[in-house]
């Protein structure tokens, strides 16, 4: 059994509460952690989740650009995230997986950085209705 | 390994004729190992009578969790310090921009302390706490970021005769909607996990908690289920609150099962 760093363990409890879809990914990019309101968005609870890797949970998402044309890999916000070590933000289109629905989203993600300096993943942090 | 409790007081010393059975100095561990080498768990009051208590020591390593003023106080009151053919090895964390030493030094210096750091006489090292495993004489020594206001960890010490983990100031409750909950989103519990001996925070009764989430301590409820949750083979519930006397404490244990005991 493997511990989590405290850091992820303090994001997921304060993800808990709050009432926007959230995701919190490890450094690869894999979803350790989605709170109830991002259930509504991919249709899964937590508790019944493995682990996503990161591919598996963007087809899920499938995000493309407002215009519909498919979003390039490092274009994604949490790739971003994760691999230039920076915040960023982007006006996306999702699926939602209960209706099929194309959603118009904001999201905004940014790394993890805890102490020392350890590089632990990246949060996403995604806005509705507001595009 | 064997281990002297020389402070088992939370947040503030607590000296008087209600405190006595329990003891009212603030956090301090003295562990001997098995080759009798002395490893030191904190510097709150108690240190001062640990050190009163020694010889000579060649080396005394000394294993801060955090520098609240409850686990530095007794610093330097500590005779090894004074005591120029000692080395002593001082563990501890660094906070995001802040260098141990630096830290220490905000303490140990004028106006709040007559000697400064670098006057000590000892033969003085300070070590950033590594995250992580790093060897003392005698022990194998893990520390890991635990759950509590300000960079603070844990310490679990291993030898071939046994195994304590400390964790003296520890909230792995907050913000869990039940707890125990999960190993693995739980805080602490690798430092714990089949640990012979468990030292941890059992600070609060569930009422004073429910007007203080989110200070970094725990309940005695909470403090035993994390001991259950990591399999820990015996618990000293550790950082007694100020305003609880040795009846409270005795009081707090009753009902209980288990191999557990106040500290």
């Amino acid at each position: 059994m493997t511990q989590r760093e405290v850091e992820l363990i303090l994001v997921r409890q304060l993800a808990s509460y709050l009432t926007i879809p959230i995701f919190v990914v490890d450094t690869k990019g894999t979803l350790i952690y989605f709170n109830e309101p991002a259930e509504v968005l991919i249709s899964r609870r937590f508790e019944e989740t493995e682990e996503l890797a990161l591919d598996e949970w963007t087809a899920m998402l499938h995000p493309t650009g407002l215009d519909g044309d498919p979003l390039p890999h490092h274009e994604r916000p949490i790739v971003q995230a994760l691999e230039q070590q920076r915040p960023s933000h982007a006006r996306l289109l999702v699926t939602q997986q209960a209706t099929g629905e194309r959603l118009p989203i904001e999201v905004t993600a940014f790394p993890i950085v805890g102490q020392a300096g350890r590089d632990l993943g990246a949060v996403a942090l995604f806005w509705t209705g507001q595009s | 390994m064997r281990l002297e409790l020389w402070g088992v007081r939370g947040s503030l010393p607590t000296a008087g004729p209600t405190t006595t059975r329990y003891g009212g100095n603030t956090s301090c561990v003295a562990v001997r190992t098995d080759e009798g080498n002395l490893v030191v768990l904190d510097a709150g009051s108690g240190i001062a009578a640990l050190g009163r208590s020694l010889g000579h020591e060649p080396r005394v390593d000394i294993l801060l969790t955090h520098l609240h003023l409850d686990h530095i106080q007794g610093l330097g009151f500590f005779a090894p310090l004074f005591d120029a053919a000692c080395d002593v090895h001082i563990w501890g964390p660094a906070s995001p921009t802040v260098g141990l030493r630096q830290r220490l030094t905000r303490y140990l210096s004028p106006p709040l302390f007559p000697v400064a750091l670098r006057d000590l006489p000892c033969r003085l090292t300070l070590h950033e706490s590594t995250l992580g495993s790093f060897e003392l004489p005698g022990l194998s020594c893990r520390a890991a970021l635990v759950c509590h206001p300000g960079p603070t960890v844990g310490y679990r010490l291993s030898s071939p005769s046994g195994s304590i983990a400390y964790l003296p100031d520890h909230e792995p409750a907050l913000g869990m909607r039940s707890f125990p909950g999960e190993k693995s989103w739980t805080s602490g519990f690798e430092l714990a996990h089949d640990v012979d001996v468990l030292l941890h925070d059992a600070q609060y009764d569930e009422g004073e908690y429910a007007r203080r989430v989110g200070w970094g301590h725990s309940t005695v409820g909470a403090a035993i289920a994390f001991a259950h949750l990591a399999g820990a083979k015996e618990l000293i519930a550790f950082h007694h609150d100020p305003s609880h006397d040795d009846d409270a404490l005795d009081a707090s244990t009753r009902g209980t099962t288990g191999r557990w005991a106040c500290g």
